[in-house]
């Protein structure tokens, strides 16, 4: 690997190097999304089921559960009581079973977290419009696109191909448009769904609640979300490791 | 822990920059919650100056029909009255003997006319209805019909003074939390007596509970016992769960 990343050819010219703001906003953007990846497990784990609509507990039907807590399926439940006389009536019942929950400081970390993946994506956002970062390095240009060359580009990555790669900014057509797919789609519906959970912030946009098909499929898109958006992460480590992972760790924290 | 010295270095770099933060945080002492140092709790707070400052004032939140009332798991204290739980309470257990004939909400604090108020009392205001979304902090919602009076209804009787900022809330079963002013007028928060065309069940918090709409489920205190207006915040220490739950 070593061998490997000091015999590349490839001396990156001034224009191909990664800006600062883009170094910075992508690391601090990686601790971010790490924290958010972390804390929004153990949030997960304290609830691992998951709903559509508006409703969804532990007496109402999941769309599926994850066994990622001993909260999984834990039937720790008193006799249920109906609300009405009327049969099928919604039931109460208490909690008999001491849960896993770590949510005090689970929550407000995410919350942080998300605050600090909030500044950066804002610096980020004005400064890839402005400096035209995202017209020149992101968006493909009318002449590179056409299906043939996406399906080459694509095979090319499955051979494990890197003569088209190179460190800095001169992106392949695939990845131009997974980082467009990834910050025009994944990262607005992420941040949108999270938003939508928060009761304070519904109550003020409740389109929101219309847009994502209530409270409990927004939360349940935002897991969908993130899965894409960590496999998304390994793709890349993966894709990193595979061209030289010290040359582009160099290129994105020193520029070189 | 060999050295015990007085004064070190880097104690005296710690004790500056401790002395920088509070510089900074001068501007938020007593009027609003403390951070005790914990960066989560500044996080509490950056959300909580966020919606305060960008969110439309006291928007209500969604109401349903009463078909989408449904099931509704009873959390955290369920029985205030079972010694053998925790959250255990004498008082309760006597009042709930009595079917609550003689339990009363007291009021204090930044009110001028303190007191307390009997269910029938609190039952003779204007009433209001809402089917409403409980949102726990665990991942689960939940929608009810809940009954009962505003809260500014009753802080407006107690005649509640111009200096007031907090209104605090003490439970049978330990529990002490408090909300904002905004909050505290937000025409959906209320306080419950009924659930669902009933009398409010003891698992959900009878004989009166809180209902803050705008927030997680934790905030709605369920068994109240007295609530306090305050000038400010009543600081009750760190228990590791943010204070402000709009989000």
């Amino acid at each position: 690997m070593d061998q490997e990343a000091t015999a590349q050819p490839l001396v990156p010219s001034d224009n191909s190097r990664h800006r600062t703001w883009v170094k910075s906003t992508h690391w601090v953007g990686t601790a971010s999304f790490l924290l958010l990846v972390f804390s929004g497990y153990v949030i997960l784990m304290v609830h691992p089921r998951l709903y559509w609509g508006e409703v969804g507990n532990d007496l109402t039907p999941a769309l599926f559960e994850l066994p990622i807590s001993k909260n999984h399926q834990h039937g720790g439940w008193a006799k249920a009581a109906p609300f009405f006389d009327a049969p099928g009536s919604p039931v109460s019942s208490s909690r008999t079973f001491e849960i896993f929950n770590q949510n005090g400081w689970g929550r407000s970390l995410h919350f942080l977290s998300a605050w600090f993946l909030v500044f950066t994506g804002l610096i980020y956002l004005l400064l890839g419009i402005f400096s035209g970062h995202f017209r020149k390095n992101l968006v493909p240009g009318k002449k590179e696109f056409s299906l043939g060359s996406f399906i080459r580009d694509i095979a090319g990555h499955l051979r494990i191909n890197s003569s088209a790669f190179q460190y800095g900014p001169q992106y392949g057509l695939v990845q131009k448009c997974t980082y467009i797919i990834v910050l025009v789609f994944l990262v607005p519906v992420i941040v949108l769904t999270g938003l939508t959970m928060s009761p304070a912030v519904a109550a003020a946009y409740p389109v929101l609640l219309k847009l994502f098909f209530g409270a409990q499929s927004a939360r349940t898109i935002h897991f969908f979300t993130a899965t894409l958006l960590v496999i998304f992460l390994v793709v890349h480590i993966v894709m990193i490791i595979r061209t030289g992972f010290k040359q582009h760790i160099r290129s994105m924290t020193f520029g070189k | 822990m060999k050295k015990n010295n007085l004064l070190n270095r880097r104690n005296a770099i710690i004790t500056g920059v401790s002395a920088l933060g509070s510089l900074l945080l001068n501007g938020c002492s007593e009027s609003s919650p403390p951070t005790y140092g914990n960066i989560l709790r500044m996080g509490d707070m950056l959300t909580y100056n966020a919606h305060r400052t960008l969110l439309p004032g006291q928007s209500l939140v969604k109401e349903y029909a009463h078909r989408d009332i449904s099931s509704f798991p009873a959390t955290g204290t369920t029985n205030p009255g079972d010694s053998s739980r925790s959250g255990f309470s004498e008082d309760y257990e006597r009042f709930h003997r009595k079917a609550f004939a003689d339990w009363s909400l007291k009021v204090e604090g930044s009110v001028k006319r303190p007191g307390s108020y009997s269910m029938t009392h609190l039952q003779r205001f204007p009433l209001r209805k809402q089917i409403t979304r409980h949102t726990c902090e665990e991942g689960w919602t939940a929608i009810a019909e809940w009954t009962g009076l505003p809260l500014r209804v009753l802080l407006q009787d107690a005649g509640i003074l111009p200096t007031a900022r907090f209104v605090n809330f003490i439970a049978y079963d330990g529990y002490i939390d408090s909300i904002d002013l905004l909050d505290s007028f937000h025409p959906q928060t209320i306080l419950a007596y009924g659930m669902n065309g009933r009398n409010l069940p003891v698992q959900h918090g009878a004989p009166l509970r809180l209902r803050v709409e705008t927030q997680i489920g934790y905030k709605s205190m369920k068994y109240l016992q007295k609530i306090v207006v305050t000038d400010e915040f009543m600081d009750n220490g760190d228990y590791g769960w943010a204070w402000y739950t709009g989000i």
